[in-house]
């Protein structure tokens, strides 16, 4: 049989040989030649026609977190791949495993400005793990083999492969490679150093105020059930990084949450006041440590993650643990003694009745405030069992403080980029990869009208994804630091809506508006109840802020903390 | 402070652009940076000046491995090293200066390379600091041009093979 292919066809049989079943992404000059070749010879390849590239990014990102497989996207030349960027720097940001597929010019018109050209490569260079610019059919299946493995090995990432016109067009033999020749690109996963390890071990042996922090990496590397030994058998407090939420179960006795700007204050303080500090797979970026001098000033910090040149980027560690979390757990276990810290344990037990005695949730109020929402969808799911997919701002704080996550990758969020309008398009490649799952967008009515045209894909797939609006008329996080650091001018936040219940009728979702707290609970359940999806415009108070707050410059002790007493709203 | 790298890499399409955009968004204070071919066919060697403390340079090593195609990273500023320079300098000479010039560029083992009436090119090569003192002492007459390589560096002794990471290196044990 001939193994004369286009490079076209080059491109689908790669894909269909990485296994791949979806793609998500939009026609156009450049690459006609990929897209008819799909239709031609019919690859068991779905695609997924969005209505923006950037929800392509987004949802190629959605499911390749939600999967752990890599997501595919495909964009034409030019403006079909620049509106990939912000997708493609969200990925990086947050290690998700992304291909993007790009369109490029001929060769012939390459670099005097054609129709839809762009330097899609220069352009892409700062938000990729790699990329390629293929002019010469025959690097293609080597470099689509390469950007497949560069993805999802090591710490995963976005890798964007530029495809010229011609170079579709082309033919020549394929043949698939079975292997990858990249001399400067080791991932393969070790424990890290030996003496490193005893050391950690001798650290948390002798703390009398240890604390973990548990970020992405254990859930990348599936350590989950490593790090749940360790914490159990030294009775170590667990919090979390954002991304690193339901790593560790939040209804563990040991779980202590989210840390950092929006933590709970004792969270923060038990950060603050631990004598040892072992950080596993979290960057230890800024939104968690506050100003980095001030970071856990009590404790050695011992700093373990995969990837060497985030291990003591931010704060000064005093122990580093270079390599893969689940085999360096492994290692770290037998060395670990067996004890409890029952005075560490009754101190942060102290800190919390305070904290708990601040609770928004524990205040009588009639006013419809979001941190109620989340709990009421956290009681509906059966207590958090389905995806949440939350959007950036306020919502996604009270999200992560309100909705305690027990199962892993039971969250997806933009963390490290903070990209408003990820949260539709994440769920809608979240949602193809786990068809039977149920998922929630939780969205701020800012948020969710930067891609709100991706309804439009929702309704085309049938795909059963809960909308809930956090809607209360503002660009609610950019509103509250306005509050607390620009005496209440409100520069530019105000937001003028739509009805979002006619917006989601108009694409034929079924929708309702809500603006009484009575009606929250039956308005979920009328949500899950519709087998498709469905969208929910919650009308909530304006003006609550997210606490505890640090602010920019500040340790994680200086919380600014929520009043006292049944003020809902701050003045 | 000042350190000397030594960067081993692909020699692709791009490689440099790379590398030199990484430089820039990380905010690597560059002071020289020179690139050439190896011993190795398809490896390039890059040395380059990098300004700063011991963490930012863990960060220039660290973030320059993860670079697909760079192959390994060694900063060579503690070990005993051949560091050289090349510089071609365009002085300014009249039949008044030029043999006092001469005399200078022979002190210094530089050699002329092109004459004319006015001035002259001399090439130097060597050590950093001889090169520096040899631009000083040209400077009094009136220096018309100058192009310096930047600095090449390399271990010396016996080695191991240079061009690609060591095991230690790879899980960054010998970073830490």
């Amino acid at each position: 049989m001939s193994t004369r292919r286009t490079g076209a066809q080059i491109l689908w049989e790669s894909l269909v040989a990485e296994g791949v079943n979806v793609v998500f992404g939009l026609p156009g000059g450049a690459t006609l030649p990929i897209y008819d070749a799909l239709a031609r010879d019919a690859y068991p390849v779905h695609h997924v026609l969005v209505t923006h590239e950037q929800g392509a990014a987004h949802m190629a990102d959605g499911y390749g977190r939600a999967s752990g497989r890599v997501g595919v996207c495909l964009a034409t030349s030019g403006p079909g791949a620049t509106n990939l960027i912000t997708g493609l720097a969200t990925a990086a940001m947050d290690s998700a495993p992304v291909v993007a597929i790009t369109g490029q010019v001929a060769t012939s018109l390459l670099g005097r400005d054609g129709f839809q050209e762009a330097d899609v490569q220069g352009i892409s260079l700062p938000v990729t793990k790699h990329n390629y610019l293929i002019t010469d059919i025959a690097d293609l299946a080597v470099a689509l083999k390469e950007a497949f493995y560069i993805a999802r090995t090591g710490r995963p990432g976005p890798v964007l492969v530029d495809i010229c016109k011609d170079v579709q067009q082309a033919s020549t033999d394929f043949e698939y490679p079975d292997s990858v020749n990249l001399p400067g690109y080791h991932p393969a996963l070790q424990a890290a150093d030996p003496a490193a390890v005893a050391r950690t071990a001798a650290l948390l042996n002798e703390a009398e105020r240890p604390l973990i922090i548990a970020g992405q990496g254990v859930l990348i590397a599936g350590a989950d059930a490593e790090l749940r030994e360790l914490a159990e058998r030294a009775s170590i407090p667990v919090a979390s990084s954002l991304l690193g939420l339901g790593a560790f179960p939040a209804t563990h006795p040991l779980a202590i949450g989210l840390g950092g700007m929006h933590g709970e204050a004792y969270t923060n303080y038990a950060i603050q006041e631990c004598d040892l500090l072992l950080a596993i797979g979290a960057r230890l970026d800024d939104r968690l440590t506050g100003a980095f001098s001030t970071f856990a000033p009590k404790a050695r910090i011992v700093h373990l993650d995969l990837d060497p040149s985030e291990v003591g980027k931010t704060v000064t560690i005093d122990t580093p643990l270079v390599g893969d979390a689940l085999l360096t757990l492994r290692a770290l276990l037998p060395l670990v003694i067996p004890r409890d810290h029952p005075a560490w344990a009754a101190q942060i037990a102290e800190w919390k009745a305070d904290t708990d005695s601040r609770d928004l949730l524990a205040q009588e109020s009639d006013v419809l405030a979001p941190p109620f929402i989340m709990r009421q969808l956290w009681h509906a799911t059966g207590q958090g069992d389905c995806l949440m997919v939350t959007d950036v701002g306020q919502h996604q704080m009270w999200e992560a403080q309100y909705f305690p996550h027990t199962k892993r990758r039971s969250l997806i969020t933009s963390g490290g980029l903070g990209t408003m309008g990820f949260a539709l398009p994440a769920a809608i490649g979240a949602q193809m990869s786990r068809p039977a799952e149920e998922v929630w967008v939780v969205a701020g009515d800012g948020g969710f009208q930067m891609t709100m045209g991706e309804l439009s894909t929702v309704a085309a797939e049938h795909l059963p994804i809960k909308i809930a609006i956090i809607n209360n008329g503002y660009l609610g996080m950019v509103r509250q630091w306005q509050d607390i650091f620009y005496e209440k001018r409100y520069s530019g936040t105000p937001l003028f809506n739509p009805d979002f219940a006619k917006i989601a009728d108009a694409y034929g979702i079924p929708a309702l508006t809500v603006s009484e707290k009575d009606d929250v609970v039956g308005a979920i359940e009328r949500a899950r109840a519709e087998k498709g999806p469905f969208l929910l415009n919650f009308k909530v108070e304006p003006f609550t802020n997210v606490y505890p707050m640090v602010a920019p410059g500040k340790s994680n002790a200086e919380m600014i903390r929520r009043p006292l007493g049944s003020e809902m709203l701050n003045d | 402070m000042k350190h000397t790298m030594v960067a081993w890499m692909e020699d692709k399409p791009g490689v440099l652009n790379r590398v030199a955009s990484l430089f820039r968004r990380r905010n690597f204070n560059i002071e020289s940076l020179v690139v050439g071919h190896t011993e190795t066919p398809g490896i390039s060697r890059m040395t380059f000046v990098v300004d700063g403390d011991e963490k930012e340079m863990r960060q220039v090593e660290t973030q320059l491995m993860k670079l697909i195609n760079v192959t390994r990273v060694q900063d060579v500023t503690e070990r005993p090293t051949v560091t050289r320079e090349l510089a071609l300098i365009k002085v300014h000479a009249d039949s008044a200066s030029r043999s006092e010039i001469l005399q200078l560029a022979d002190i210094y083992r530089a050699n002329v390379v092109d004459v004319a009436l006015d001035c002259l090119v001399i090439q130097i090569a060597g050590a950093e600091d001889r090169v520096e003192s040899f631009v000083e002492m040209l400077g009094h007459f009136g220096i018309k041009e100058m192009v310096r390589t930047g600095r090449i560096a390399m271990v010396r002794g016996n080695g191991v093979k240079p061009a690609f990471a060591l095991k230690e290196e790879i899980n960054g044990e010998d970073l830490l």
